[in-house]
């Protein structure tokens, strides 16, 4: 089986600051992956530049055994990859339906993004029942729902997830994981960066830990659960 | 949330009034005092026809009594509806008592307007007849009568007098109104653009600027007071549920203006305005759709004016060509386009100011450059400062613009020609914004406008859609020109500065977009025609005006910064409650329905 994303030894700098220093790792399709690590670590800078927002400084990024690297950010959404930003990063003085069918800008098959649009309503209830309401008005975790809604209407084969949990309560947070599980059982792949390890790695096949701008530490979402240094670091144990 | 400022449990709300009168007794003194006034108005205010407008006739209102007399009656028409007279509930299905005020308002600034110009400009106020004293203190009782009506809506008890006067000119919005069948409704929107043309063709047609500063007074209260009393909340619902009927009748309304006028210097400010108010439209789609800021958005409409004035076949142009009417126009487009592309491919990669500095050069430059090419300081193509003159009028299907025509028994002078052509290509402009409005691409633009990061991660090529907006703007801009160079006989640089007191120019242009509202159809139409009609008929302020301009613009940003027409998306950016998050127990339900009614 080849692998959906290949990265092989990414470098990106800001200037002369290197935020990501030579990392690999591999998306299998159908897989959930996460990367974990603290604030700074490289995370959300990783998953900019596979989605074309930032240029890598050296390494290779596969998509379906293509060259990402010199793709630019708009024609990344058309090969398959769908990025849900960190901060969410609606539009917010749009209605919700726009907000969605922005999402499926590049297609053109009304019936089908129709279709989707009653999708993304079916698994997020809440994003139907205000279609027509501005997205600035909805609470954090609501505008996170429809990023998520946002980014699969483009029928993605790889959906990236910037910390969808950031800033929400606990109660919301569960619900967005229950939607990531859920999402993982119709077989999307998802690559998914957290600082939420716990929450996390109990969903991820795989998972990476990242420390600044290195992988240092990789296995199945269940052996790095219970790896102990994991623990320490991330899920506050002594 | 336990921080909380204010509790509304905690000051008792109420809706005492501004002076303190029973309530019977003040609708009677406002009833009184409107009536009194539009008494007064059949009487004689001065002695002398020296005042503009001959107030000397006893039995005939006339200039300024007729404004005062329209007034009169919509206060005591507001006043009466509160009494629950049979037959005129409908007009205050919102406020009942702040449309009176705000009427009665506006017809003591008239009138009082009227009595100080009159003892100003004839010297005292001995040049007063009984007709004004009466109607001066009719309109006064009428003031304070409805100063003593109770505010349509609660404030807090412990208000002061400021708060107090604000609350009491606000109202409720009207409920849902009663079905009517649909010819009733066709019906009613037709009347309301037939009372629209009307009022504006007054404006346009009051002939000196007293008359049109009396008609500002007036129709600026009384368009408050119809707004408080809920009625243009109910012409906008019956608007919103007939689109077409709605954009026919205006349509309507403007080719019925030329016909209205037999002057012909008022039918020329007509075709001005329409020039003025289609380009900020087309600036509209550039800086309201797509958030473009241009600051020599001018330089197309001189670009496409200049292509359209070269191959006119005027004897003064370099290119000894003269082309048919249609492609001129093709021709001042396309120019404009081509300018448009070559502006915008290398600056439309920078954010922000930097595409509003560079705009900004290029107009100049535009201005600068058509000075320089004539024939001394570079090569002659636009006679330099000169310009082009003797632009030949249009000859359209052996229709001739120049010449006055009679249709259907009414005469169309030249300007008037010009005002039915233009208005056509502003049908024009206005169909291609309301296109690409609601199109992918217009989505597309808001989203670009909104957050251009997440935008490029949908898939969005920020640049290229940046440069279509920028292209199209500057073509239609080009349109416009085309047939303003006809309009005006000739081009010169001169016409085209960033700003200056004629518009429309840069400035201008801008200021109509802002104004009347970005995004919108129907802002920057009235606000071109405000902002061509004002300089225009109040010419003795010439000088003071880029000041007046400028504090109005504060005035405007301070207290309505969406603008006169509100878009939807703007009014929620500028008047965003804090954080949604978090939701105030108190205002959210109020919020929430007003939201989902206007996506309604």
């Amino acid at each position: 089986m080849t692998a959906l994303l290949e990265v092989e030894d990414l470098r990106v700098a800001y200037g002369k600051i290197e935020a990501v220093k030579g990392i690999s790792f591999t998306v299998d399709a159908g897989q959930v992956v996460t990367l974990i690590g603290t604030n700074g670590a490289g995370k959300t800078t990783t998953l900019r530049t596979l989605s074309g927002l930032l240029k890598p400084s050296g390494g290779t990024i596969r998509f379906e055994g293509k060259d990402l690297n010199k793709v630019p950010a708009h024609k990344v959404v058309s090969l398959g990859l769908a990025h849900s930003p960190e901060g969410r990063h609606i539009f917010p003085r749009m209605s919700i339906e726009d907000n969605l069918r922005l999402g499926a800008y590049l297609r053109d098959d009304r019936d089908g993004i129709a279709k989707d649009i009653q999708r993304a309503y079916d698994l997020f209830p809440i994003l139907g029942e205000r279609r027509r309401q501005a997205a600035g008005t909805l609470s954090g975790g609501e505008q996170q729902m429809l990023a998520m809604g946002r980014a699969l209407m483009s029928q993605p084969k790889l959906l990236m997830l910037d910390e969808p949990s950031m800033g929400l309560s606990p109660i919301m947070m569960q619900k967005i994981m229950a939607t990531i599980s859920e999402l993982k059982a119709q077989g999307t792949t998802i690559l998914l960066v957290e600082q939420n390890a716990q929450a996390a790695l109990s969903l991820a096949d795989h998972g990476y830990v990242m420390e600044v701008g290195k992988i240092t530490l990789t296995g199945t979402g269940q052996e790095l659960l219970h790896d102990e240094s994991v623990r320490k670091a991330y899920l506050g144990e002594d | 949330m336990t921080t909380k400022p204010t509790k509304p449990s905690k000051i008792a709300r109420t809706t005492t009034a501004i002076i303190p009168l029973p309530a019977t007794a003040a609708r009677a003194v406002t009833i009184a005092g409107a009536a009194l006034t539009l008494a007064g108005t059949f009487l004689a205010w001065t002695w002398t026809s020296d005042f503009p407008g001959d107030l000397t006739v006893t039995g005939y209102p006339g200039g300024l009594q007729v404004l005062t007399l329209v007034g009169a009656v919509l206060t005591l028409l507001f006043a009466l509806s509160g009494y629950n007279v049979r037959g005129l509930g409908w007009l205050t299905p919102g406020g009942t008592n702040s449309p009176v005020r705000l009427s009665a308002l506006g017809v003591f600034g008239t009138t009082g307007y009227t009595i100080g110009a009159i003892s100003y400009e004839l010297g005292g106020l001995v040049n007063l007849e009984p007709g004004a004293w009466l109607s001066g203190g009719g309109a006064l009782l009428a003031v304070i009568g409805a100063l003593g009506l109770p505010a349509d809506q609660p404030h807090d008890e412990d208000a002061g007098l400021w708060g107090k006067l604000r609350n009491a000119l606000t109202a409720p919005e009207p409920g849902r109104a009663k079905d009517l069948s649909s010819w009733a409704e066709i019906l009613i929107i037709t009347a309301a653009f037939g009372i629209g043309l009307w009022v504006f063709s007054y404006g346009i047609a009051t002939e000196y600027s007293e008359l049109f500063i009396g008609f500002v007074v007036l129709a600026a209260f009384a368009f408050s007071a119809v707004l408080r009393a809920g009625l243009i909340k109910r012409l906008s619902a019956l608007t919103a549920k007939h689109r077409n009927v709605t954009l026919s009748a205006a349509f309507a309304a403007a080719i019925c203006f030329p016909f209205t006028q037999s002057n012909d210097q008022f039918a020329l400010i007509g075709a001005n305005i329409l020039i003025f108010a289609t380009v900020a439209l087309g600036l509209n789609v550039v800086v309201g759709l797509a958030g473009l800021l241009d600051l020599g958005y001018v330089a197309f409409l001189g670009v496409g004016a200049y292509a359209a004035a070269l191959v006119s076949g005027s004897p003064q142009s370099t290119i000894g060509v003269h082309f048919p009417f249609w492609a001129a126009v093709l021709t001042g487009v396309a120019a404009s386009l081509v300018f448009g592309v070559l502006i915008g491919a290398p600056t439309l990669r920078l954010r922000g100011d930097y595409l509003a500095i560079v705009t900004l050069g290029f107009g100049e430059i535009f201005r600068i450059t058509m000075n320089s090419l004539n024939g001394t300081s570079g090569p002659d193509v636009t006679n330099g400062s000169n310009g082009i003159p003797n632009i030949p009028d249009l000859e359209l299907f052996g229709f001739n613009f120049g010449v006055p025509h009679d249709v259907l028994g009414f005469q169309l002078t030249r300007p008037g020609n010009y005002y039915l052509l233009m208005l056509l290509f502003t049908a024009i402009v206005v169909m291609v914004f309301r296109r690409s409005a609601e199109s992918r691409i217009g989505r597309a633009w808001v989203a670009i406008r909104e957050d251009e990061t997440a935008a490029t991660a949908m898939g969005i090529n920020g640049f290229r859609l940046k440069l279509l907006a920028f292209a199209l703007g500057a073509a239609l801009a080009g349109l416009a020109g085309s047939v303003q160079a006809h309009v005006s006989y000739s081009v010169t640089p001169e016409q085209y500065q960033f700003a200056g007191s004629v518009p429309p120019n840069s400035a201008f242009l801008l200021a109509a977009v802002i104004l009347g509202g970005m995004g919108t159809i129907s802002g920057p139409l009235i606000g071109a025609a405000l902002l061509y009609l004002i300089p225009a008929k109040l010419q003795f302020m010439a000088d003071y005006q880029l000041l007046l301009f400028g504090i109005a613009l504060m005035l405007l940003m301070r207290f309505r910064p969406e603008g006169l027409v509100a878009d939807r998306r703007k009014q929620l950016e500028f008047h965003e409650t804090g954080q949604t998050d978090v939701p105030d127990a108190a205002t959210l339900p109020e919020g929430a329905t007003g939201v989902a009614k206007a996506g309604a």
